[in-house]
């Protein structure tokens, strides 16, 4: 690969119409500043999805009581969370699809996995994707202390990790109702978002740390907020220092993630995390260090990080080991496909994405656990995912059969595919069986 | 010398799950058949309510503590005199006649206090014995670590089936996986210039190649029309019929927190189809045959207040098969009155699930008790035999 194709394979979803050129740091660095895709819908507000899915539960709770309108009830507030969830689910799939910037759209999928929300279950199925747009998507240009308080915070989060249900085994509701402490999301804050599983935390910490997170709750009426009465009283001790005492605030927990952001914990289990990720299963210790140093001198900032990450042989080195995880592959093939959202076909296509996306092994927004999907192509490339890719190429093969594959071998990977594949697309007996060897070639499904 | 399989995973040439398709792996040397038995794993996960599953309906305190979810006028399915079966698993009750179905009673793993599902499945997979959920280092799934010590045991020893990753059968010890939704409608044409393009990246080459076989070998096997876990168990038993002797699958499901009244024989059902199944289509290997399903833990005695239940600890192992010893309730039951719970909770464990499982183990692939505490579950201390199997 050349520069040209690694800034858009290895840093991007792959070659499409309307994307911004550029080979170097600077110009992948540049769509940082860049709007939201300006095909993008905009986002469903908070309070919308939340009153959706108390409107669902409510229909529920009619129809156990026996209400004669429940059952109106449940079918309307059934459908209109479908079509909710349907245009948040299609979010996701979309603005990569469309974006001029694709090393951003490839920062967002990295920080929404690193911060992982399972979309599963009513609630969970709409806040998942918010979380993405709302709490992600604005932040990763910034400081790494704002993108983490977002993430925490968002009610996505609450809920997933069990936040909802914490309560400060002191505060007076716990007394009252026989509540207590859930170490849920303290658990994964520290070993999971910040200083990572071989950090320098006990569970002493984890423990103070819950109790320093109570307070922090959500629900489906008043949405997320801080409510004193769940709190512990007193003040926290995590990693030696102290927060929070009477009364407890936002503020307390604000201060905890800004100190846990810029530790040097932190630093090295993020930067190996990006290196990982973006160019090797077994990254260059050099290039790690580089990363984890930007980090440490800029305070977490998160562009001089990316810009660390970027500038180092290794980012550019021509050899692609890594494997294009089935997300990316698929966004890959449909922006080769110059797939547009707004026509009919393209809706088909999106109303399928999530069949395809779960037989390649990575069904969309539900990762097995809160630490997200595994990176390693051993992972990925197994006998049934590789059958899924085959089965998701020929289908989406099959929609453009109009394509001559002798040019879309080109088109798809910008010049970087072998001679052999040249060969294969030439010699398929079907147009679109082309089609899909180009997808289902190692160029297009490594990185 | 040829250089054997095991002689590979003892010099650590063998990483990983790629080792499942390492050119270095495939002229395996037999060193002996791994027999004739067969052992069927079933991950329950989002824990099963093993009180609703296996009811204590002659403890007379279940109606006060389960207004909702048990009916003493409706109790389930007899067993012997003091538990019931759940109503949904009725279609069961021709096994128990047939002293093909067993329980064990309050099992749990080591896991204690924190109760997320997450840590509690890792840990039922790993055979790890950490309370608070930490993984043990390796990382890899007991019954992976068992497959190493089975004579003979190869690539298609052991099959993971459906789409998810088990970790219960990962590690450097090669297993097949495939899953029954899986197709792969390649003409040949199209067939031969995929493996032309994959024989430069062997990663590619040894997934597709496998897919190929399996895909073979399972177009044989018709699931279709079966959905969900029966297709799962179709396919299993149609593996277990040829040279695979271990499978294992999961169904989900079974985290009731509210209306589990509805929820639960949904996945009842789901379960009861997977057994049935398997029992249908594994005809006389049946009889050679021992399922085992097991959740992460337990949920709590009493109904919470949206006629559901909250994760506990204890819970309910279930057995089927017919190389077991008869229709039995295993293990001791530590009541549910006043002081019994655990926490004032949870049904009390009586017992580490990891030690019917070792002698599962033990009896069907004969691997002897040492190397089961050494290295299946390490620092296990197995106890007597509880006699599962004839």
């Amino acid at each position: 690969m050349d520069r040209r194709q690694i800034a858009a394979i290895r840093w991007g979803y792959g070659f499409g119409p309307g994307m911004a050129p550029g080979d170097d740091p600077g110009s992948l660095l540049a769509g940082l500043s860049a709007p939201p895709p300006a095909a993008l819908p905009p986002l469903p507000p908070l309070e919308e999805i939340l009153s959706r899915a108390r409107a669902r539960r409510m229909a529920n709770r009619a129809a156990r009581e026996g209400d004669p309108r429940a059952e109106e009830m449940v079918a309307q507030t059934a459908a209109d969370v479908r079509a909710l969830r349907r245009e948040l689910t299609e979010r996701r799939l979309i603005a990569p699809l469309v974006s001029p910037h694709g090393f951003v759209e490839r920062l967002v999928s990295f920080w929404a996995d690193h911060f992982t929300v399972g979309a599963r279950g009513l609630v969970l199925s709409l806040l998942a994707p918010h979380h993405v747009d709302a709490a992600i998507r604005p932040n990763i240009a910034g400081r790494f202390a704002e993108l983490l308080t977002a993430a925490e915070t968002h009610p996505a989060m609450l809920v997933y990790l069990d936040q909802d249900a914490s309560v400060g085994p002191d505060s007076p509701l716990a007394r009252r109702r026989g509540r207590g402490l859930n170490e849920n999301l303290a658990r994964e804050i520290l070993e999971l978002h910040t200083l990572g599983v071989g950090g320098a935390y006990r569970q002493q910490d984890v423990r103070e740390l819950a109790e320093l997170l109570t307070g922090l709750t959500t629900d489906l009426r008043a949405g997320p907020r801080f409510e004193p009465r769940l709190a512990q009283p007193g003040a926290e001790t995590v990693l030696g220092r102290r927060y929070g005492g009477d009364p407890a605030s936002m503020r307390d927990v604000i201060a905890v993630l800004s100190d846990l952001a810029v530790h040097p914990d932190t630093a090295r289990h993020i930067a190996r995390k990006l290196c990982v990720h973006f160019v090797s299963d077994r990254p260059d210790p050099d290039h790690v260090a580089r990363v984890e140093a930007a980090w440490n001198a800029s305070g977490g900032d998160l562009p001089a990080v990316y810009a660390a990450l970027l500038d180092h042989p290794a980012a550019w080195a021509p050899g692609a080991g890594k494997a294009r995880q089935p997300f990316d592959w698929l966004i890959a093939a449909l922006r080769a496909f110059a797939v547009a959202p707004g026509r009919a076909e393209t809706a088909r296509i999106l109303r399928r994405a999530p069949v395809w996306l779960a037989r390649m092994g990575q069904p969309l927004m539900r990762p097995p656990g809160p630490d997200g999907w595994p990176e390693e192509a051993e992972a990925w490339i197994t006998p049934q995912g590789l059958a899924g890719r085959i089965a998701a190429a020929q289908a989406l093969a099959r929609l453009q059969r109009d394509r001559d594959p002798r040019e879309f071998v080109d088109h798809a990977l910008g010049g970087a595919a072998s001679a052999a594949l040249r060969r294969a697309a030439a010699a398929a007996e079907q147009r679109w069986e082309g089609l899909a060897l180009v997808l289902l070639s190692p160029e297009f499904n490594r990185r | 010398m040829p250089i054997t399989r095991r002689d590979l995973l003892a010099s650590g040439l063998a990483i990983g799950c790629s080792a499942a398709a390492s050119p270095l792996m495939t002229p395996v040397v037999l060193a002996a058949a791994p027999g004739e038995n067969r052992l069927v794993v079933i991950i329950l996960r989002g824990a099963l309510d093993g009180l609703d599953l296996l009811r204590p309906a002659g403890d007379p305190l279940l109606p006060a503590l389960r207004p909702n979810l048990f009916a003493p006028d409706a109790p389930g399915h007899d067993l012997d005199g003091f538990f019931t079966l759940h109503p949904a698993l009725e279609g069961l009750a021709p096994l128990w006649r047939a002293g093909q179905l067993a329980f064990v009673a309050a099992v749990s793993t080591p896991y204690r206090g924190r109760r997320s599902h997450f840590d509690g499945q890792d840990l039922l997979e790993t055979g790890g014995d950490s309370p608070d959920g930490q993984l043990p280092p390796s990382r890899d799934g007991w019954l992976n670590r068992a497959l190493r010590l089975i004579p003979g045991a190869d690539l298609r020893t052991a099959f993971a089936v459906g789409q998810e990753n088990l970790l219960l059968l990962d590690g450097p010890a090669p297993v097949s996986s495939w899953s029954p939704e899986a197709e792969l409608p390649l003409s040949p044409q199209a067939r031969l210039l995929l493996e032309r393009l994959y024989a430069r990246d062997p990663l590619f080459a040894e997934a597709a190649q496998r897919a190929f076989e399996i895909a073979e070998e399972a177009s044989a096997s018709a699931t279709g029309g079966l959905k969900g876990a029966a297709a799962l168990a179709a396919f299993a038993a149609d593996r277990l019929n040829e040279e695979t002797r271990i499978a294992a699958f999961s169904i989900g499901g079974w985290d009731t927190h509210r209306a589990q009244d509805r929820a639960l024989p949904r996945a009842l059902g789901e379960l009861s189809a997977a057994l049935l199944t398997l029992r249908e289509r594994l005809g006389g290997n049946w009889d050679r045959t021992a399922v085992v399903a097991v959740t992460e833990f337990g949920r709590t005695v009493r109904e919470n207040g949206s006629r559901g239940t909250d994760h506990g600890t204890g819970g309910t192992m279930l057995l089927a098969g017919g190389v077991l010893s008869g229709a039995r309730v295993h293990g001791r039951w530590p009541g549910l009155g006043e002081g019994a719970l655990l926490e004032d909770r949870d049904l009390m464990p009586t017992d580490d699930v990891r030690r019917p499982l070792g002698w599962l183990l033990a009896g069907l692939f004969g691997l002897p008790r040492a190397d089961i505490e050494a290295s299946v579950f390490p620092r296990l201390e197995m106890g007597a035999d509880p006699r599962l199997l004839a």
